[in-house]
C-alpha cells in the first residue's frame, strides 16, 4: 500500500501543481526520494544539499515528529501518511 | 490551571460587568470566577494586524481586564481586507490608535495598554514583564524568536499562530513542561525563501480563523478551563478546510527551554539573516524619473517585468513584457544584451535578483528599477494601481 505524503500549498507549485502524492518507499528518506524524483524543482524545498531536512521544514510521520524518531531513516509502515510542515511567519 | 491570581484576591464585577458577561456567566465552566479571572488578566497582544485584529477584538468582548497592544505601524488600505479592527476611516492613522480606539468602543471596561513601538531585544523583556500571557500576531521570523525567547525567560505561555496564503498554525508554547517555538523551528528559513503576506498574499478570512482559535486558547488559559493546545500543533487548510494536530515535543537540547544556553535575549535580525543592506543596493538602479524621462525621450530600451502572471493582470508598466522571476532562467535566451535592458518588480526585490542573473550570462546594460512598480504608480503615472 502506498504511502501519502501531504505538501502545503506553498510547494503545490514545485510539485505539479498538487499537495496530495502517492509514493512507495521503506523510510521517510526513500519517500521524499521518490516524489522529489519526479518533480525537480520540489526536492531542494525538502532537504538540503547533503540530502538532510532543513531546521525549518518539519516532517510528521502520521503525526509524530521524525525528528524525535530516526529523521530521514524512520520506517515508514505501509498506508502512512507523511505531512510536511514549513515554518511561516505572516499575520 | 489558570494563569493570575489566586480565587480570594480576584476583583468583583459591577452589574454593568455581570450584565454584559451574562452570557459567560452562566455557563457553569466560566461562572463568576472564570470572568473575573478574566477581568484580572493582563494579556499583551503583539501585533494589531491580521492575527491581531480578532485577537483584539474578541478579547476585548470577552473582558480581558488589561489589553496591551505592541504596535507601531499605520494603517494601509491594503490592511482592510483582513485587519477588522481598522476602518477605512483610520487609513493613514497609527494602528495603536485606531485599535484602542475601536476596543474602547467595544468594551470600556477593558484597560488598553498601547506600546507604540517595535518589539525589540531591548525592550521585550520589561514590555512582557507586565502580563500574564503574550498572543503573538506578529508577521516576521526575527520578532517570533524574539518573543519566544523572551517568554521563556520570563516564564510566560505564548499564544502563538502564523498564516501565509491559505494555511496556518497555531500552538501554546512555554508552558512549563511544553515546547517552545525553538523546539519546533530551531533556525529560521534564510532571508527571501518564504514569502511575507505581503509578498505572497493571504486569504482575508484566514487571519479570522487562526487569530480567533489564539483567542480561544488565551481565554481558556486564562479561566482556567478546558485543555489548552501544549504539545499539539493545530494545522488549518483554508482550501481543503482541514484541521489536523501533530504532536510537539519539548527538545531537550534546545537552547531556549532544554539547556537553557540563551540567558539573554539576542540580535534576532542577524540570527534571521537579515542585513541592513538589502540586496537590492549591489546592483545597477535606475529610478522611475530616470526611467521616465529615457522614455519620453525616445531611447531605446526593453522593459522587463519579472512579476508573476497573476501581478501582471493586476497592472503593469506600459510597453513592458513580461518574465516571470519563476521561469527567468528560461527567458534568458530571449533578451538581447546589445540592448539596454530595466528590470522591475513590485518593489525591487525580485528584479534586482534577476538583474543579477543577467549579470551572470554576461549583460553590461541592465538595471533595476528602484522601487519597482509601486514607485512608478506614485511617482510617474497613477493609473496604474498600488496593490
Amino acid at each position: 500500500m502506498p504511502v501519502t505524503l501531504r505538501l502545503p500549498t506553498v510547494l503545490a507549485k514545485a510539485a505539479g501543481g498538487t499537495t496530495v502524492h502517492e509514493a512507495r518507499g521503506a523510510t521517510v528518506g526513500e519517500i521524499v526520494a521518490d516524489v522529489a524524483g519526479r518533480f525537480p524543482e520540489l526536492g531542494p524545498r525538502l532537504r538540503d544539499a547533503k540530502g538532510e531536512p532543513y531546521p525549518y521544514v518539519i516532517f510528521y510521520l502520521d503525526d509524530e515528529d521524525i525528528r524525535f524518531q530516526q529523521g530521514f531513516q524512520t520506517p515508514v509502515p505501509d498506508g502512512a501518511e507523511i505531512v510536511v510542515v514549513p515554518a511561516i511567519a505572516g499575520g | 490551571m489558570s494563569i493570575g491570581r489566586p480565587a480570594p484576591e480576584l476583583p468583583p464585577l459591577s452589574q454593568d460587568e455581570i450584565l454584559r458577561y451574562s452570557r459567560h456567566l452562566i455557563i457553569p465552566e466560566v461562572g463568576v470566577e472564570g470572568q473575573r479571572r478574566l477581568k484580572a488578566a493582563r494579556v499583551l497582544m503583539v501585533g494589531a494586524g491580521g492575527l491581531g485584529s480578532p485577537i483584539g477584538l474578541y478579547l476585548a468582548a470577552a473582558g480581558v481586564g488589561r489589553l496591551g497592544i505592541v504596535e507601531f505601524d499605520v494603517v494601509d488600505e491594503t490592511n482592510l481586507q483582513r485587519q477588522v479592527l481598522h476602518g477605512t476611516k483610520d487609513v493613514g492613522r497609527k494602528k495603536i490608535e485606531s485599535a484602542r480606539d475601536r476596543i474602547r468602543d467595544l468594551n470600556p471596561h477593558v484597560e488598553v495598554v498601547a506600546h507604540e513601538a517595535w518589539l525589540t531585544s531591548e525592550n521585550a523583556l520589561d514590555i512582557i514583564r507586565e502580563y500574564d500571557l503574550v498572543v503573538d500576531g506578529t508577521d516576521n521570523f526575527a520578532t517570533r524568536y524574539l518573543v519566544n525567547d523572551a517568554c521563556v525567560l520570563l516564564g510566560k505561555p505564548n499564544v502563538y499562530g502564523s498564516i501565509y496564503r491559505f494555511e496556518g498554525q497555531s500552538t501554546v508554547f512555554c508552558m512549563a513542561e511544553g515546547p517552545c517555538y525553538r523546539c519546533l523551528y530551531p533556525e529560521p528559513p534564510p532571508p527571501g525563501l518564504v514569502p511575507s503576506c505581503a509578498e505572497g498574499g493571504v486569504l482575508g478570512i484566514l487571519p479570522g480563523l487562526v487569530g480567533l482559535i489564539q483567542a480561544t486558547e488565551a481565554v481558556k488559559l486564562v479561566a482556567g478551563i478546558g485543555e489548552p493546545l501544549v504539545g499539539r500543533l493545530l494545522l488549518v487548510d483554508a482550501l481543503s478546510m482541514q484541521f489536523r494536530t501533530v504532536k510537539l515535543r519539548k527538545n531537550p537540547s534546545c537552547p531556549a527551554c532544554g539547556t537553557r544556553e540563551i540567558r539573554e535575549l539576542i540580535d534576532y535580525q542577524q540570527f534571521c539573516g537579515i542585513r541592513d543592506e538589502e540586496e537590492t543596493d549591489a546592483v545597477p538602479a535606475m529610478t522611475v524619473a530616470e526611467l521616465d524621462e529615457r522614455r519620453r525621450g525616445g531611447a531605446e530600451l526593453d522593459l522587463v517585468d519579472v512579476r508573476e502572471p497573476h501581478e501582471w493582470d493586476i497592472g503593469r508598466i506600459e510597453g513592458a513584457r513580461l518574465a516571470p522571476l519563476s521561469s527567468f532562467a528560461d527567458a534568458l535566451r530571449t533578451f538581447d544584451s546589445a540592448r539596454d535592458v530595466v528590470l522591475y518588480c513590485k518593489s525591487g526585490a525580485r528584479s534586482a535578483k534577476a538583474v543579477r542573473q543577467l549579470q551572470q550570462a554576461g549583460f553590461r546594460r541592465v538595471w533595476n528599477l528602484q522601487g519597482g512598480i509601486l514607485r512608478w504608480s506614485e511617482e510617474i503615472d497613477p493609473t496604474v494601481p498600488r496593490y
